[in-house]
């Protein structure tokens, strides 16, 4: 009776949110948008940590909206939550699938129900009319952000120690991809290029075997903060500066806000980072604020400079605490 | 000097895999490159006085391993078995540390030791756990502790979320680096603690005499009125402190803990360490300092392939290759062939004034 209930209560706020869809753009809306959440688990990582709490932020009540949520790592699981979601009658489906297949039927099904589905973070294996957007990010976009900065740095030499990710998963491909362009073209050198498999004290091992070895380097480029932060203890104990004003320019990447900290002092130059934050693109287009000609819109990558950087842009966009 | 004269004195002993291992591995890397070893005096970038050089390097970075190394040869001796979860449950004692640090007002001295008799206390319970699952519930060592190999890590999240808190205090970079004044990194003062620790620990006790008869023989020694539960249970307890020491160390190092990488895979190469000992890996017999100086070639291996630079995704493949040998070497068969061998030549040269290996 309980179920009935709901159900008939989502399905007059639907059909009432459809008739003030168009009266409830831009104004904030005075009438709740049910949106249904799949995604990971926020323990899966600190991006999927900030992503959970950024959704969480913008679809909140205040904003309009009154969303419901499920997090699971395993495919099925999350097919059940989408198909229970389908059931309750939400009016948006947001999803960030655990694997980019099996989903045709649910969205199918979604389709048929008059909701409306958008894909973030990570693409699915569908038919593009399936769904209204997908915002996702370009991995390679964010080495070449980091690429390009570097390059503007104008050093006479570039030196290069390459601490590299897990091999193998995406952001160590995108990450490592346009540096290795620079290596093949011969505007940089490669000191060493050595994956430390996102540990940080492996990759202090690695720059200590560099210095022992009596090379010389100018760069560090490690593609994440725990990684550069092991490189820099390495240099800190044989004595050699780094950062804004130092000898060693050092590189890292997912912007936790300790890492942007370390910017901020000038300990480090440059922190990338692979944007989580995709439901305000999500809410401006459920709202009708913007608009996009294409299906699938790439997430804006972020990466900050030492010299550039404010502690607002820390509280914005920095990752944990 | 002890071990060479029980080498050249005939009946080599539990240590000359180990030493070998070491003095081959010297040797190699001065032929490769001559000032391999060199030892720079330099100010680090807090204006301390500090030695660096591939020597540092080494002894440094197996710290974590050969504190931990002491403590599964005692396990090891004691069970017959090893302790699988040492990673996880640093990495617990390591987001406890940082738990406890994070919620003090301010780092002081009081509250560091707060912090870690807390991650103590919680890896000896942990230790206590896989202790009471195998030496009460006769649970084979390495089933009872893949328990908490699975889960560690998951409860180190749900200590301090998925972000990677970092701690920074002078105190913690002391610990993790140098203490001003003193040139030796902190790291390799605390395993010569740890290892004078357990020299008076055994010198002050029965502990090495129990745990050996426990691991040879559990039935005949607790015929023999030791308790070998509680010998079991407490070698699994003396591990969780140990696991706490690594787990602090690693802490300090770069004063972050990332629950998903801090000492990952360590239980491997903390085996692997009291395996290169010379250690008997089924129970009984144990030298503490066979798997301190396992630990060191462990490490020195690593920093040798590194220098090369043969990149780190090969580097476990050939450190793979490396220990095969050393173990099978070590193996009670190829020393005996190796004794019998010997013992063939001596009796064909009728000397008899020097006995050679066995």
């Amino acid at each position: 009776m309980k179920k009935l209930r709901a159900l008939v209560i989502a399905g007059v706020l639907a059909l009432s949110c459809v008739v003030t869809a168009c009266g409830a753009a831009g104004g904030g809306g005075s009438k709740t948008i049910k949106v249904g959440v799949v995604n990971n688990p926020p323990s899966e990582s600190g991006y999927r940590e900030a992503n959970v709490k950024d959704m969480e932020s913008v679809f909140s009540a205040e904003n309009g909206y009154d969303l419901k949520t499920s997090y699971s790592l395993k495919n099925d699981e999350q097919l059940q939550a989408a198909q229970g979601f389908i059931t309750e009658g939400v009016d948006y489906l947001l999803i960030s699938a655990a694997e980019t297949t099996g989903w045709d039927e649910v969205l199918k099904k979604a389709k048929e129900a008059g909701i409306k589905v958008y894909l973030f973070d990570r693409m699915i294996d569908v038919d593009e009319s399936l769904y209204e957007a997908a915002v996702v990010s370009d991995m390679a976009k964010e080495g070449e952000t980091a690429v390009n900065w570097l390059l503007d740095q104008k050093l006479d030499v570039y030196n290069v120690i390459h601490i590299q990710g897990a091999m193998g998963s995406d952001a160590q491909i995108g990450r490592t991809g346009a540096l290795d362009a620079q290596f093949a073209a011969g505007t940089m050198n490669k000191v060493v290029q050595q994956t430390a498999t996102w540990d940080e004290a492996e990759a202090k091992k690695i720059v200590e075997s560099v210095i022992n070895s009596g090379e010389d380097f100018n760069v560090i480029y490690a593609e994440n903060d725990g990684m550069a932060k092991g490189a820099v203890a390495a240099l800190d104990e044989a004595g050699i500066t780094h950062g804004v004003d130092g000898k060693v320019i050092v590189m890292g990447f997912d912007c936790n806000k300790w890492a942007l900290r370390e910017l901020l002092a000038g300990n480090w130059n440059y922190d990338g980072q692979c944007s989580p934050f995709q439901a305000k693109i999500i809410s401006d287009l459920i709202k009708g604020n913007t608009t996009s000609s294409t299906k699938k819109i790439i997430n804006e990558e972020k990466g900050f400079d030492a010299k550039t950087l404010t502690q607002s842009d820390i509280d914005t966009y920095g990752l944990g605490e | 000097m002890k071990t060479n004269k029980k080498l050249f004195a005939g009946g080599l002993g539990q240590l000359t895999i180990p030493v070998i291992a070491i003095v081959l591995l010297v040797i190699f890397n001065l032929i490769r490159d001559p000032g391999f070893f060199g030892i720079a005096v330099m100010h680090n970038n807090d204006g301390n006085i500090v030695l660096t050089g591939n020597l540092i390097s080494i002894i440094n970075g197996a710290s974590e391993l050969a504190v931990l190394a002491m403590g599964m040869t005692l396990v090891t001796a004691a069970c017959g078995g090893q302790d699988i979860s040492v990673g996880a449950a640093a990495a617990i004692a390591g987001s406890v540390l940082v738990k406890v640090l994070k919620s003090a007002s301010a780092i002081n001295g009081g509250t560091v030791i707060l912090a870690f008799c807390s991650a103590c206390i919680v890896a000896m319970i942990f230790g206590a756990f896989n202790g009471v699952l195998v030496a009460v519930f006769k649970i084979q060592p390495m089933i009872a502790t893949l328990i908490l190999y699975t889960c560690g890590r998951s409860i180190a999240y749900w200590i301090n979320g998925g972000a990677t808190p970092t701690v920074s205090s002078p105190i913690i970079n002391a610990i993790g680096s140098f203490i001003p004044g003193i040139p030796i990194p902190t790291p390799v003062l605390i395993v010569a603690l740890m290892a004078i620790l357990f020299k008076l620990l055994f010198h002050f006790t029965s502990l090495e005499l129990f745990t050996q008869s426990v691991g040879v023989n559990g039935s005949a020694a607790r015929l023999n009125g030791i308790n070998s539960t509680f010998i079991k249970l407490l070698s699994f307890i003396i591990l969780g402190v140990c696991v706490s020491v690594a787990g602090t160390i690693g802490v300090s190092r770069l004063g972050l803990i990332n629950h998903e990488t801090l000492l990952l895979d360590v239980e491997m190469d903390t085996i692997l360490a009291v395996a290169i000992g010379g250690n008997n890996l089924g129970g009984g017999k144990f030298k503490i300092s066979g798997s301190i100086i396992g630990a060191y070639v462990i490490q020195m291996l690593t920093i040798t392939l590194y220098a090369m630079k043969v990149s780190s995704t090969d580097v476990k493949a050939y450190k793979a290759i490396v220990i095969i040998l050393l173990v099978v070497i070590g193996s009670p068969v190829v020393k005996q062939r190796f004794g019998k061998l010997v013992e063939k030549l001596m009796s064909n040269k009728k000397t008899v004034s020097v006995k050679g290996a066995e």
